[in-house]
């Protein structure tokens, strides 16, 4: 075996007193949906943070293609190739569809002032512009491109935030619970725009709370509780897991 | 179409309108007429620093150090007055990048706080050392504009309405590399910083340079407002560019909105016309911070979207179907 295309070892991370992450550690192969589940405060979107440089950790790695990029700054993890979506709606609210897309173009098509002043980054934003559509389109919000991004329905929102991620062309896309308030029927559809991303050769890793999609989703589940490591195995394995059906239904009582 | 033909006729009207305006204008309004020039571009320059969201309350003590340096680079070095200025405009820039460093380590109102005392040091600087900053009571005897001719107008700077001119290109021109920045890429990463920080930062963008960015270029127009003040009038002092002023430009921004690039410009124009023509000819004038609280208060109260939205709103009702040509002028 090579080196493991994205690598998370005794991650730990400590609020205070409070341990959120405690030496985690799996790893995700290239090109593959994997799922990280676990109940309420297991420390999911902590380790989510660590690894989207949001959060810096305690103590362990986080290494991509054997590098290490654990305690870069956000914009320089971005810059590595791995692009992170957020909870909720967070989009650039007050922009229009197309010029949110825009912005995820950025690392691509670095603009330049004395460029923009000048007039010499005509074929930049002809190429960003292009990138961009080609991301609307991808996820279907192409003919909303010009209206509010603000205005728009809950599940085009979501969407839009990640074609914005997909706009800035990664390697590794971070979902943070992007099936969150959707009806089935938006589940399906995201379910399927998934498949389709994952076939153009992004490698997703997808934190989320509903099953039904976990389940049909993911390649790989690595399974959280109390910040810990408890299992990992394909869907089958871990829908019929009883360390796992105990954390979820057992641990109701902690949790609550 | 139409709009190209509006662009067409209207800047060369608009030029034309502005070339004549001093002509209507008594000597006085002359000068008034200048102080206005340089302080829209005082107040475009504040819009810009505005576009990520951090607001300032030391714009105005940069706009001071454009005029100090260039006027002492012009009576210390002997440098040539038009360079002196730009000159002036860099060394505001680059006080501005030193003081990004600890300024942006906050955001929103502690960096406006932030802001305030880095300008009140830099404002106790000129009045502790008198030498080169003259002290409490400033340079005196600034090396004016020297005059020139150009062929079809010859400038002789005594005269407010050569200074008009001059001031009127400078601004122009400025306002043109602002306009630029704001619509490209930058100025999309700007609005990107202002709406979203995290968000754009996961998308790759370096957000403080973004922010030092944005601060930097407003503080260099700043600076160059300042550096043509302090040539015009041929003094500069710390009491010139207190707090009082700031108020001012923030009044200036607010009252006319900021969220179009010419907002702030109203503002500063209706305000000064205000100032000058209503409150001086009914004898007012002592009471124009009183004024502009109320005028600041009223205009929160009653026309929160600021003086633009009004232009906004008469422009949409004009355009009638180009609603979505109004929505991408937004943009």
């Amino acid at each position: 075996m090579t080196v493991p295309f994205l690598e998370i070892s005794g991650l730990t991370k400590r609020f205070g007193g409070l341990t959120a992450v405690d030496g985690l550690g799996f790893k995700v192969e290239h090109g593959a949906i994997h799922g990280l589940i676990g109940p309420n405060g297991a420390g999911k979107t902590t380790t989510f943070n660590m690894i989207s440089g949001f959060y810096k950790p305690t103590a362990g790695q986080v290494r991509l293609r054997g590098e290490e990029i654990s305690g870069l700054k956000m914009y320089e993890v971005a810059r590595r190739g791995v692009v992170r979506t957020f909870q909720h709606s967070t989009l650039f609210a007050e922009l229009t569809v197309l010029e949110n897309a825009l912005v995820g173009t950025h690392m691509s098509f670095r603009p330049n002032v004395f460029a923009a002043i000048i007039g010499w980054d005509a074929e930049d934003r002809r190429g960003a512009r292009g990138r961009a559509e080609e991301a609307l389109d991808f996820f279907g919000l192409l003919g909303h491109a010009h209206e509010r991004a603000g205005d728009l329905p809950h599940g085009h929102q979501r969407a839009l935030g990640m074609a914005v991620a997909m706009a800035a062309h990664p390697d590794v896309m971070l979902l943070d619970e992007p099936f969150t308030g959707m009806n089935p029927e938006e589940t399906n559809r995201m379910m399927a725009l998934m498949f389709k991303l994952r076939d153009s050769g992004v490698t997703i890793l997808i934190v989320e709370h509903d099953m039904h999609a976990v389940m049909g989703l993911c390649d790989r589940i690595t399974v959280m509780n109390f910040g810990r490591f408890l299992t990992e195995g394909v869907p089958q394995e871990i829908r019929t897991h009883p360390d796992v059906i105990k954390a979820y239904l057992g641990g109701v009582r902690h949790v609550a | 179409m139409r709009n190209r033909a509006l662009h067409i006729i209207g800047w060369p009207a608009l030029a034309a309108a502005l070339i004549a305006l001093p002509y209507g204008l008594s000597f006085s309004q002359q000068e008034v007429l200048v102080f206005l020039t340089i302080n829209v571009l005082l107040v475009a320059s504040y819009r810009l620093l505005t576009l990520t969201g951090e607001w300032s309350l030391g714009h105005v003590v940069i706009m001071g150090v454009g005029a100090y340096a260039s006027a002492l680079y012009t009576k210390e070095l002997g440098i040539y007055v038009p360079i002196s200025m730009i000159l002036g405009a860099c060394t505001a820039a680059l006080v501005a990048m030193l003081l990004s460093f600890p300024l942006f380590r906050m955001k929103g109102f502690y960096f406006l706080i932030g802001s305030f005392a880095a300008g009140e040091i830099i404002r106790l600087l000129w009045k502790r050392f008198r030498d080169p900053f003259g002290g409490p009571k400033g340079i005196k005897k600034i090396d004016p504009m020297p005059d020139f001719d150009i062929g079809i107008y010859s400038f002789d700077f005594f005269e407010p309405i050569s200074y008009y001119y001059l001031a009127l290109v400078v601004v122009g021109i400025c306002l043109w590399i602002m306009w630029r920045i704001e619509r490209s890429p930058v100025g999309l990463t700007f609005h990107a910083v202002h709406w979203q920080d995290k968000l754009a930062e996961a998308a790759g963008v370096n957000v403080r340079a973004y922010r030092t960015l944005a601060f930097v270029i407003a503080s260099g127009f700043a600076g160059l407002s300042g550096a043509l003040l302090a040539h015009y009038i041929g003094t500069v002092n710390p009491n010139s560019f207190d707090i009082e002023m700031m108020v001012f430009v923030l009044t200036w921004a607010i009252v006319g909105g900021t969220a179009t690039f010419y907002g702030p410009i109203i503002g500063a124009i209706v305000l000064t016309i205000l100032n000058e023509v209503v409150l001086r000819e009914m004898g007012f004038e002592q009471m124009r911070p009183l004024i502009y609280g109320l005028l600041l208060i009223c205009s929160v109260l009653f026309l929160p979207k600021g003086l633009e939205s009004v232009v906004q709103k008469v422009l949409a009702r004009r355009n009638g179907s180009g609603a979505a040509a109004a929505g991408e002028e937004q943009a």
